[in-house]
């Protein structure tokens, strides 16, 4: 299945912006490309085995993934307006 | 070679490159839309695999919603005076090395599953099918999708209140 691989990789390249990126806009951006990493591989798979339930499981994905994306905006802006910074780095009230 | 996997391989391109892209370039402007080019990249990946609705789902509540969110905050908060500074973590190495360990991990897994035989999807249309599928068997889920919405809209309005 050369979809999977393709998901594989949309995964990686989340998973390394999500952990070597300092900016949380551009956090953001790759948990919403994890997210649509796990979409493509539930919608091969809902082709694989000729069954709808995927594409609507992806379909929830895409919901949650809205909400998640307007809540952590919101905090976000939340946090911009009290310490003037988008650096993760650099917000370390709660770390010690 | 076909048609179908000259545009697989398209789709391909669109969909890693876009992404590489938007997690490498400075700025935040410059990331949404290679972000974009991504999400277009797998809409198409899933016109290929005969999802229609989630084609056109992914097009409107993505690139027409999520993007255009982003797109906002980038304007609202000042993201170019950040541009000159260091883009990623002083210890990058650890998350370089933790991401290439779950790539081989995955990948090493990936490669000894046996899949059973594909089998094919019913004839009748796709929205069809997602619609019965959704309405008949996760018609719980699919409401109480509903109410995390309606909380998720409650509390992005609470924290976006000047004076939360």
């Amino acid at each position: 299945m050369h979809y999977v691989a393709v998901s594989l990789g949309l995964l990686l390249i989340g998973t390394a912006g999500l952990l070597l990126r300092r900016n949380i806009v551009i956090i953001l951006m790759s948990i919403e490309l994890i997210l649509n990493a796990v979409n493509l591989n539930l919608v091969a798979f809902a082709r694989h085995h000729g069954n709808a339930a995927g594409q609507v499981f992806a379909l929830f994905v895409i919901a949650v993934a809205v909400a998640e994306a307007a809540v952590g905006l919101g905090i976000l802006l939340a946090l911009y307006r009290n310490r003037e910074t988008v650096q993760v780095d650099e917000i370390d009230l709660l770390k010690w | 070679m076909t048609l179908d996997t000259l545009f697989f391989y398209a789709f391909t391109t669109l969909t890693l490159g876009g992404a590489a892209l938007a997690v490498t370039r400075p700025s935040a402007v410059h990331a949404a839309i290679a972000l974009m080019v991504s999400l277009l990249g797998v809409a198409g990946l899933y016109l290929q695999l005969t999802a229609e609705f989630l084609f056109v789902t992914q097009i409107i509540l993505y690139i027409g919603g999520i993007l255009l969110l982003f797109l906002f905050v980038i304007m609202l908060v000042n993201l170019d005076a950040g541009r000159g500074l260091r883009q990623f973590h002083r210890r990058w190495p650890v998350g370089a090395a933790v991401t290439a360990v779950a790539g081989v991990v995955l990948a090493v897994l990936g490669s000894r599953v046996q899949l059973p035989p594909a089998q094919r999807m019913p004839e009748t249309g796709n929205v069809e099918l997602v619609a019965d599928t959704l309405l008949q068997d996760y018609l719980v889920p699919f409401e109480v999708v509903s109410l995390l919405l309606l909380v998720a809209v409650v509390g992005s309005v609470l924290l976006g209140r000047k004076r939360a």
